[in-house]
């Protein structure tokens, strides 16, 4: 079971988190910076596995569980806002949607 | 006699909070009624305790009554006390008297001015605190009528508040006599501390047993309360005030000069001499300064053509007759000057005031003239107040009063001739600037004719004030003609007897000679310099050679000019300089950095989302950073 060793799993995680990372600082596409934030939370999930198997431990994993709750939620009301934001500016471009400045 | 003694000043007092609050809504002709009623009734009032206190007199020829204790804190209890005696009994009579005749001529004085009820407030209140001054058994109490006369005067000079020049003269009247106040408030301040008590009688027995002759304490205390008896009699250094105070109604004028404000330093001296005594060198400043103040005013008054700055600068010369009186010694002297000078300064001012609403606001003494027949009645009292002013021998109350202060002041130790020499001048200079005044004014042509004549309650005070500037010198009169000592009799238990008197009858019957050949060559001079009216005064007036010396009399020497360069500029300056607070700097400093912060701060709020990720993402990096190298 020890095939694949955990700091090769963190390293994976690592570029996936600053893959999702860039993606939401470079992006305008709102539905896109959503994807970049989910992939971000997945990072974030693969850490916790990782450290679990290193640990030994079942925490890793009953965090994991949290994460898939929270992404779903996230994801609901991220694309509620979504849809609301494209009513309204008639976009998706998150600049465009940058009226609260000052 | 104790309900007679707090009804008197609180009369005027409950008549002006009458006129404060309801004044506004009622007719003139009550307001008048209460203005001038309230001060009448005081003065009947005043004239019933006279006559019972004279009749039978109260055990020590003093009735003290505490109606109750003001306050109590530390080891001040000060009553709210009156006490009378025969000299506050004199200044009751007169202001009360005086006060009454201006009132009632004010009812037709201001009649047609649009704060009718307003004058009669600030009247009423000024001869109120007049007689808390007075009457006042304890110094506390004396301050509380001191200022309360302070801001009457303020209010009555500035009464025409829509000039801007009223209400300078205002300022003025208030601000010169604030520095005075100031002195006599440390001077309290230092009586408290040093005898534990502020009671005017007590104060009196501890200053004469703590305080040895020339003690340093004594002369401090003294030359304090002497300050602010200089700044309220408007005497040299503060006499500046005075003559712009003119701004004011002409019956103010006459109530500041003849019973309220200007006597009050004179009142102070008097009640207070038992601290003067214990002083030399301070009696010897009071009589120095009251003799250069009648010089130096009298001369002033020499140059003036207004009339009524003539008759202001001839109270402050007058009253500097009393302080040289004070000064001498000679406090019942300077009391029945006093006495003498309120009636004929209120009928000279009232006089003028006829004059000036007779000629439409005219107050050059140029453009008048010839008034003698158009003004006969105005003439006679005028004429009679005048000659009392000018000490004209025998048949006036001015020359038994002015006589009685040469002679103090002739007999009073080593100085006693230069200040004898230096009133016998004044004296000359009064007969010369009142005649002046008096023939440019009445004589010659009519030149302007008289458009408003005085109804009867103008006309009766000028008559019942003129009988009063004649026969009002009958109470005492000197050795040689009649010795008659009825007015320092009164007085001799609290101001002791006539004060320093020259050796013998003969020496006597010499200064008299002297005083009324004084008075006669200034007679003669005026009558050939001004006696054929007003053109011909003005070609005397107009001769070469006199003109600096003329400006610089009707400057009163140059006072207003040296004070506005060395306190008024300085000051102006400062405040323009400090106009931005500097004090306020660093406070100010706080608030502007605080605003920057915000503007900055308030930029990186963008409305990006990208920029807030992007943050949250540096921001992040740099505290794991910290917390994994640290």
């Amino acid at each position: 079971m020890s095939a694949v060793p955990y700091e090769a799993a963190l390293v994976v995680a690592g570029i996936l988190f600053v893959l999702g990372l860039a993606g939401l600082v470079a992006r305008r596409n709102l539905l896109f910076v959503l994807v970049s934030l989910e992939i971000m939370i997945n990072a974030a999930g693969l850490a916790f596995i990782a450290a679990g198997s290193r640990w030994a431990q079942p925490d890793g994993q009953v965090v994991f569980l949290f994460i898939l709750a929270i992404a779903a939620a996230e994801v609901s009301v991220g694309l509620a806002l979504l849809l609301q934001i494209k009513r309204h500016f008639k976009s998706l471009d998150s600049d465009a949607a940058g009226t609260m400045k000052g | 006699m104790a309900t007679l003694l707090w009804l008197i000043p609180v009369l005027p007092l409950a008549g002006f909070a009458v006129l404060a609050i309801l004044g506004r809504t009622m007719p003139r002709r009550l307001a008048a009624a209460i203005g001038a009623g309230s001060v009448g009734l005081s003065a009947a009032l005043a004239l019933i305790l006279a006559v019972r206190f004279l009749g039978s007199p109260p055990p020590g020829d003093a009735l003290t009554v505490n109606f109750w204790t003001w306050f109590e804190a530390g080891g001040l209890k000060p009553g709210l006390a009156f006490h009378l005696d025969a000299l506050s009994l004199v200044f009751t009579l007169v202001v009360t008297f005086v006060g009454f005749f201006i009132h009632l001529y004010s009812t037709g004085f201001m009649a047609g001015d649009e704060g009718y009820s307003r004058f009669f407030a600030y009247m009423d209140l000024f001869v109120g605190s007049m007689l808390v001054l007075v009457l006042a058994s304890n110094l506390l109490v004396l301050y509380l009528g001191w200022e309360g006369v302070g801001l009457c005067s303020y209010l009555l000079i500035g009464f025409w508040l829509k000039d801007p020049v009223n209400v300078r003269a205002a300022e003025k009247a208030f601000v010169v006599t604030r520095v005075g106040d100031t002195a006599l408030a440390i001077g309290l301040f230092l009586i408290f501390s040093r005898l534990g008590t502020l009671d005017i009688q007590e104060v009196a027995a501890q200053a004469a047993a703590q305080w040895p002759v020339g003690s340093t304490l004594a002369i401090a205390a003294a030359a304090l309360l002497l300050g602010g008896a200089l700044g309220k009699s408007a005497q040299l250094p503060f006499q500046t005030w005075l003559p712009d105070a003119m701004a004011g109604p002409t019956p103010v004028s006459a109530l500041i000069h003849a019973a309220t404000m200007v006597t009050a330093g004179v009142y102070l001296i008097a009640r207070m001499h038992a601290i003067f005594e214990l002083a030399p060198p301070v009696r010897l400043a009071v009589a120095v300064i009251g003799a250069a103040t009648l010089l130096v005013a009298g001369t002033s008054a020499l140059a003036q053509v207004d009339i009524k700055r003539i008759l202001a600068y001839s109270t402050i010369s007058q009253i500097g007759y009393m302080f040289l009186a004070l000064g001498a010694g000679a406090w019942s002297a300077a009391i029945f000057h006093f006495f003498t000078h309120a009636f004929f300064k209120a009928l000279l001012f009232l006089g003028a005031g006829v004059i000036i609403i007779g000629l439409e606001e005219e107050h050059d003494i140029f453009k008048m003239g010839g008034l003698r027949k158009e003004l006969p009645l105005v003439f006679w009292t005028f004429l009679a107040g005048a000659a009392s002013l000018a000490a004209v021998p025998f048949v006036t109350a001015g020359f038994y009063s002015k006589e009685w202060i040469l002679s103090a002041a002739r007999a009073s130790g080593p100085a006693g001739l230069w200040l004898w020499a230096a009133g016998l001048a004044g004296a000359f200079i009064t007969v010369l600037y009142t005649f002046r005044m008096v023939f440019v004014v009445f004589g010659g042509p009519v030149a302007n004719p008289v458009r408003r004549r005085p109804g009867a309650v103008m006309a009766v005070p000028l008559v019942v004030l003129g009988v009063f500037a004649l026969l009002a010198g009958f109470l005492e009169t000197p050795r040689v003609l009649g010795n008659l000592p009825f007015f320092s009799g009164l007085l001799r238990p609290i101001l002791g007897g006539r004060g320093p008197e020259p050796a013998g009858p003969a020496q006597d019957a010499v200064l008299v000679i002297i005083s009324v050949a004084v008075v006669v060559a200034g007679l003669v001079l005026a009558w050939l310099l001004y006696g054929r009216g007003p053109k011909h005064g003005q070609t005397t007036e107009s001769g070469a050679g006199t003109s600096r010396a003329r400006g610089f009399f009707f400057s009163g020497w140059g006072f207003d000019w040296a004070y506005d360069r060395l306190f008024v500029q300085p000051l102006a300056w400062l405040a323009r300089i400090n106009k931005n607070d500097v004090a306020d700097l660093p406070f100010r400093g706080l608030a502007g950095a605080a605003n920057g912060a915000h503007a900055a701060l308030a930029r990186t709020q963008t409305g990006r989302l990208r920029w807030y990720a992007a943050s949250i993402a540096v921001g992040a990096a740099i505290v794991i950073a910290v917390a994994v190298l640290l």
